[in-house]
């Protein structure tokens, strides 16, 4: 007879596990990529493929010479994370300064810490806001979209975003700044400058979409950011036209989408209970838009979700799910 | 809109691979194991003693005490001894084994099939009957029935729930004995009405089998007071409080019983039991198993005696198949890993599953990557990753204060984990920790 196994229930599992989910991440991601190799061709593809693999081989060599544990560099993690740092860079940004920024990603923000699992921070942001610091010049410098073969060569402009803050800052009205800026269909199909992989709206909601149909992550922290940047620009906006951009505007432009969507959904980082992800998303929202409306910087989500992953442990440990039975039932 | 319960819950691969067979009566084994500590409380104390000749349906171990269960013979033979045998929890317990000779049965059982409708007797003295024939909940927790019919003083029954949800992936006891035994199911669900004096009864079955909800429907219509719902098929809805919840929208309160909110709640295979201690004075020594896995040649539903092996049991069943590696008693979300063949069929086994050793291991734990996702499966509003943590720290006061009690091993946080951590282990050891303490505050 054989030798039967003897183990505690439950004896089934439901095969989900860390690759499967973020090789879904990456497959969520890559209809933002073909939209932005679309837009900013060479450039796009030199600094993703440089993120990736320097995240991954960062991942490896810091987990086997330095850790000296089994490196999980192949988990899709690293590559999630080199992805959504390449896609919050300039497409003109020199290989080596990705390359620093994914040091800064892993090294800092993940490896420092214990690894996947461990990290306060979300670790490409990490790497964003480090190259940010850095290389002020060259991470706010942004190419026009168009140009499929130029890479460092590319002429660059002015995000709207930063095109609002600079008008506002001369007094000129919304509704003359608006004149210049590119429609709402142009915004929303990603025709601007910006971050290489942030632009495209509708990829990035396709993304979305696929990710909450695969159950990866849940409606409460991307749909909460949106809908608090939408009703907190609009009252704004309401309460004076002349001085606070449209909501729609907002929603559209700058980072917003990519980190609502992919960077303050990271598990890691965000709280876990449902009740706590809203207050999260709550607070990302809120940040976002003070900083792009009253603050020095035209764009602010990178800081914001910095600001509320800080808050995450704290959140995770007052605010509790709702228990079963908890209700007095009358 | 169909119904089910709202928080948590997940939907593993149902695999009911016997459900469309009918209900096969088992031969009797040579010989049996019968253990006196079938049910939940105290063990029951032995009558018997060895070289005695007892018959089928005789008492051969009495309850003691309120929170204990009578135990019967289920077969006629001589007694060969009294002593301890593994059983399905792996440990060795007391039970009587007797040699099968014939099946002579006791004076007064009535084993004709035909379906007795009409009772008389007052809601105590179906209390005090069932409590004879030794009924337990037989959905797996094995509860005296007749501590659940006691209503406690100061609290009034309002509804029956009837469990027919079977949620456990493979197992269909439930589902055949539905469907060939409707009619008594439905008389055994009238006379539990009338020992808990309610006049609202309501049989939850889940929408996975839609000939079982067709045929109570149809023979609950011609009934006052029954009804039968659908529900919408999700993993842990047999649960009695998840059951509750989607049948009545009433959330049984943390630490509470079900008739904290007016609800006593039985297994359908108990209502059958109910049936037939009431109209037939036959006590409980068979029941309904599902024997069962991808790698049996036929997976069946056998009417088994009490303390026939699982050897037999599989053996029916087409026989052990080559790289069986985990055999357990119950379905594979809640089930116990058996270590022996020999351990014997009690009145708590709804079925027998057989695994392959391909899908007997478990997957190498990693880190904790906070997806929340056991948060977002806990039927109870749990945070699994937390107590698991907190009892592999052994910071029990604090898995008191994060409600580890209120956990009902459902086996969802570890079913869903992505990083295949063993949560519900750890929340196991802390339950049991957290026990001990409040046992030893108490005194």
């Amino acid at each position: 007879m054989s030798i039967l196994t003897v183990s505690l229930s439950p004896h089934i599992h439901s095969q989900e596990s860390i690759p499967r989910l973020m090789y879904g991440v990456i497959l969520a991601l890559l209809p933002a990529l073909a939209v932005s190799v679309f837009y900013f061709g060479i450039g796009m593809l030199i600094i993703t493929g440089s993120a990736v693999l320097s995240c991954i081989t960062f991942e490896y060599l810091i987990q086997k010479y330095l850790l000296k544990t089994k490196p999980s560099h192949l988990d899709g993690s690293a590559a999630v994370t080199g992805l959504l740092l390449a896609f919050c860079l300039p497409s003109n940004l020199p290989v080596w300064m990705v390359i620093t920024g994914s040091l800064a990603a892993i090294g800092i923000g993940k490896m420092t810490f214990g690894g996947l699992g461990n990290n306060p921070f979300n670790p490409a942001l990490v790497g964003r806001v480090f190259l940010f610091i850095s290389f002020p010049a060259a991470m706010t410098s942004y190419p026009e979209p168009g140009q499929w073969l130029s890479y460092l060569d590319a002429a660059t402009g002015a995000t709207p975003l930063s095109t609002l803050s600079e008008n506002l800052a001369n007094n000129i009205k919304i509704s003359e700044i608006m004149t210049g800026m590119p429609s709402v269909l142009d915004l929303f199909l990603g025709k601007m400058l910006g971050s290489s992989g942030e632009v495209a709206a509708f990829a990035l909601l396709i993304g979305l979409i696929f990710m909450l149909w695969r159950k990866i992550i849940t409606w409460h922290i991307p749909l909460t950011i949106l809908l608090t940047v939408f009703i907190f620009t609009a009252s704004l906006n309401l309460a004076n036209p002349e001085k606070f951009a449209p909501p729609l505007f907002h929603l559209l432009t700058g980072g917003l989408m990519l980190g609502a969507i992919y960077m303050a959904t990271d598990y890691v980082t965000s709280p876990m209970a449902r009740k706590g992800m809203l207050i999260y998303a709550v607070g990302i929202g809120i940040i976002t838009v003070l900083i792009r409306t009253f603050g020095a910087y035209p764009e602010g989500v990178q800081f914001a979700i910095l600001i509320m992953n800080g808050f995450t442990p704290l959140i995770n440990k007052y605010v509790k799910p709702k228990r079963f039975g908890e209700v007095k039932n009358g | 809109m169909i119904k089910t319960f709202t928080m948590g819950g997940v939907h593993p691969r149902e695999n009911k691979l016997s459900a469309k067979k009918g209900i096969i009566p088992l031969p009797l084994s040579s010989t049996v194991i019968i253990p006196v500590s079938q049910h939940t409380g105290a063990p029951a104390r032995i009558l018997v003693n060895k070289g005695d000749k007892v018959r089928t349906g005789q008492l051969i171990a009495e309850a003691t005490g309120f929170v204990s269960a009578n135990i019967h013979s289920s077969c006629s033979g001589t007694v060969l001894k009294t002593d301890s045998f593994i059983d399905s929890t792996g440990y060795r317990r007391m039970a009587v084994n007797i040699q099968v000779e014939g099946d002579e049965w006791i004076e007064g059982i009535n084993r004709s099939t035909e379906l007795i409708k009409d009772f008389s007797l007052s809601s105590g003295e179906l209390i005090n009957r069932i409590k004879e024939c030794g009924l337990v909940g037989m959905g797996g927790a094995a509860f005296p029935s007749h501590v659940k019919l006691t209503v406690p003083q100061g609290k009034k029954a309002e509804y029956l729930v009837i469990n027919g949800v079977e949620c456990e992936p493979y197992l269909t006891s439930d589902h055949a004995l539905i469907l060939e035994k409707g009619p008594e199911i439905i008389v055994g669900t009238r006379i539990l009405m009338k020992a808990l004096q309610v006049n609202k009864a309501i049989i939850g079955i889940e929408n996975n089998k839609p000939d079982a909800i067709e045929y109570l429907t149809g023979l609950a219509a011609m009934e006052k007071g029954i009804t039968v719902m659908a529900l919408k098929v999700k993993y842990p809805q047999g649960g009695e409080k998840q059951l509750i919840s989607a049948l009545l929208g009433r959330q049984v309160p943390s630490g509470g019983l079900p008739i904290d909110v007016g609800v006593v709640a039985f297994n359908a295979g108990t209502v059958f039991a109910v049936y037939e201690a009431i109209q037939k004075n036959k006590p409980l020594i068979e029941r309904v198993v599902t024997v069962t896995g991808k790698s049996l040649s036929s997976p069946s539903n056998f009417l088994v005696r009490i303390g026939t092996s699982v050897q037999t049991l599989i053996e029916a069943a087409g026989g052990l198949p080559e790289e069986t590696g985990k055999v357990i008693n119950g379905g594979p979300m809640m089930g116990k890993a058996l270590n022996s063949l020999e351990v014997p069929v009690i009145k708590g086994t709804s079925g027998i599953l057989v695994l392959p050793s391909s899908e007997s291991g478990r997957n190498t734990p990693v880190n904790c990557i906070r997806c929340a996702k056991c948060i977002g499966v806990c039927p109870m509003g749990l945070e699994p990753y937390l107590l698991m943590s907190l009892a592999e720290k052994e910071l029990f006061e604090r898995c008191e204060d994060e409600k580890i009690m209120d956990c009902i091993e459902c086996g969802s946080c570890s079913y869903t984990c992505p990083s295949s951590r063993p949560l519900l282990d750890y929340i196991r050891l802390g339950k049991n920790k957290v026990s001990l303490i409040m046992r030893a505050r108490k005194n």
